[in-house]
């Protein structure tokens, strides 16, 4: 099927260069961050625009709404979509990706409808998922988890098809049953793409939280910067949007010390590859 | 070169086996019966072997050379019942391959490919263990003494993709010799390490073939390894695969990569050989 093209758009670089940082690498990289930060407080310190506040009120309301005010009910309510949402979609991706390459036929039948909906932008699907599960804990699970298992699904699948017969061979001489080389093989073999998979899925999935609780909801992030700009609260908003990107951010710190330490012996032979003639 | 000529009483069962003699003390480890293999549909079929039939004896060290595209690696994976034959017959221990049976190793030639590079080299020669449901204690035994076996003693630690080439095939084979098979094949296991390194894994094999006392299907194209390897040289032709002859290798044992090398029995065996492979 289709997917090789389209699954792949976040490769395990990414992840191999992060591994790599030394100290030394990661004050490159706070240098610009610190600039970023010194130019913002001073260019928007004495801003009277209604739009634009001082970043110092801002960091205030993070500060007393997000951290010791009552939006941490709204940080913790999304912060539950996301994770319910996300760990469905992984289980979910991997589970029917692994599925799907083991059944052929199956395979062959469903892979014009996979690619249809994994083509399709889930946040159309919020009116549908509102009609079918109302606005509460359901819909957004389930919006998060529809939008975030393609990424998995497909690179599970493509992962999986890529094993070499040689080590597919090797777990038959080995004495494997079918079923004991699935997960000794190939799942390890398929790993690198199964997680880069895994990645894009937590943005798509990060995506899907705040999309989800704009439209119809009572609760979380997304539901808090929609109303606070609504009644101009311009520094609650902004408030909001720094919260995101610092759950974004985080997430994705997250995700790359785990993948590096499931992934070191990719990454080891990589390397290892790259410097031999 | 004194000490090739001294023939050493083989102490391997021997059998000149006939296709007739297969009762129960001379059965063959491994024998093929008119086997023929055809890929693909009627269409665009592609015969890989024509008619194989040869059998090898219990203790035996066989090697099977050819041209490339003769087959050899499709013999190969039917001797280890990684492959059915179209028609014809593969039997290990007598009985028919259907998939590959405990009793057997495989040595692929890319061990880049074969070696589980997320498991380091004590877990990748423990895994069949595993498998096989070997208590831990032992395993943890057996996989140290078959890395001491193959040099390797210290290396368990490491990933196999830090190590050579020539250790990593070494692992290889520790893994294969692990769970103590009756018969090792083997599919151009040195093709990819330098000359050196080469004679050094010849030896090698020669050795701890003899001291885990398995047979050894050997598959190569290089005929000076097949000569100085083998008990019986199995050689088959350019397609279709058939055997076009047997060559029984009497030179002494233990042989020596100089001075076998140098006995004018091996030259004629390589000569003749080569006429066979050339198809002179």
């Amino acid at each position: 099927m289709s997917s090789h093209d389209l699954s792949n758009a976040a490769g395990p670089g990414l992840a191999a260069r992060a591994a790599n940082s030394a100290p030394a690498r990661a004050l490159t990289r706070v240098w610009l961050f610190v600039v970023l930060f010194v130019v913002w407080w001073f260019w928007s310190a004495g801003s009277k625009s209604l739009y634009f506040p001082p970043l110092s009120s801002i960091l205030k309301a993070l500060w007393n709404q997000w951290v010791t005010g009552p939006a941490r009910a709204e940080l913790a309510s999304s912060l539950e979509h996301l994770l319910v949402g996300y760990v469905i979609a992984g289980l979910v991706g991997i589970g029917i990706g692994a599925l799907l390459w083991s059944l052929r036929y199956l395979r062959d039948a469903t892979s014009p409808y996979l690619y249809f909906l994994y083509v399709l932008p889930a946040p159309v699907l919020v009116p549908a998922a509102m009609t079918l599960f109302g606005i509460g804990f359901t819909m957004k699970v389930v919006l998060i988890a529809f939008a975030a298992v393609w990424p998995t699904l497909l690179n599970t699948l493509d992962g999986m098809r890529g094993v070499d017969q040689v080590k597919l061979d090797t777990s038959q001489v080995l004495g494997m049953s079918p079923l004991g080389s699935v997960f000794r093989v190939v799942l390890p073999a398929a790993a690198p793409q199964i997680v880069a998979g895994l990645r894009n899925s937590l943005q798509v999935a990060i995506i899907l939280m705040v999309v989800s609780e704009w439209v119809a909801s009572t609760d979380g992030i997304g539901y808090y910067i929609v109303t606070a700009q609504q009644g101009f609260d311009y520094v609650g908003m902004w408030s909001g949007i720094i919260v995101l990107a610092i759950i974004g951010t985080v997430a994705n710190l997250l995700f790359v010390l785990a993948e590096n330490r499931a992934l070191h012996w990719h990454y080891g032979a990589r390397a290892v590859e790259g410097t031999r003639p | 070169m004194k000490g090739n000529n001294e023939v050493r009483p083989d102490n391997e069962v021997r059998l000149e086996v006939t296709a007739t003699d297969t009762g129960p003390a001379g059965m063959p480890v491994v024998s093929l019966r008119n086997v023929r293999k055809v890929y693909g549909g009627a269409a665009g079929s592609k015969v890989a072997l024509q008619d194989i039939t040869f059998e090898v004896a219990r203790g035996e060290f066989a090697c099977v050379v050819g041209p490339s595209g003769a087959g050899k690696t499709t013999l190969l994976r039917t001797l280890a019942g990684l492959a059915q034959p179209t028609s014809g017959e593969a039997l290990f221990e007598g009985t028919p391959l259907r998939s590959v049976p405990p009793g057997i190793g495989v040595v692929f030639q890319d061990y880049g490919r074969s070696l589980y590079p997320w498991l380091t080299v004590a877990r990748n020669v423990d895994l069949p263990l595993r498998v096989r449901g070997v208590p831990r204690t032992e395993r943890a035994q057996r996989v140290a003494e078959v890395l001491a076996s193959v040099g390797l003693a210290d290396v368990g630690r490491s990933y196999p993709w830090q190590l050579s080439g020539g250790m990593q095939q070494r692992v290889a084979i520790a893994r294969s010799l692990a769970y103590r098979p009756d018969l090792l094949l083997m599919d151009e296991p040195f093709a990819s390490v330098d000359a050196q390194t080469r004679f050094e894994l010849e030896d090698l094999i020669l050795r701890v073939r003899q001291e885990f006392g398995v047979t050894v299907v050997f598959v190569t194209h290089d005929i000076d390894e097949a000569v100085y390897l083998a008990d019986r040289v199995v050689a088959i032709s350019k397609s279709p695969g058939v055997v076009t002859e047997i060559v029984d290798i009497t030179l002494a044992r233990p042989r020596d990569q100089i001075a076998t090398k140098a006995d004018p029995a091996f030259a004629h065996y390589r000569e003749h050989l080569l006429g066979l492979v050339m198809n002179r």
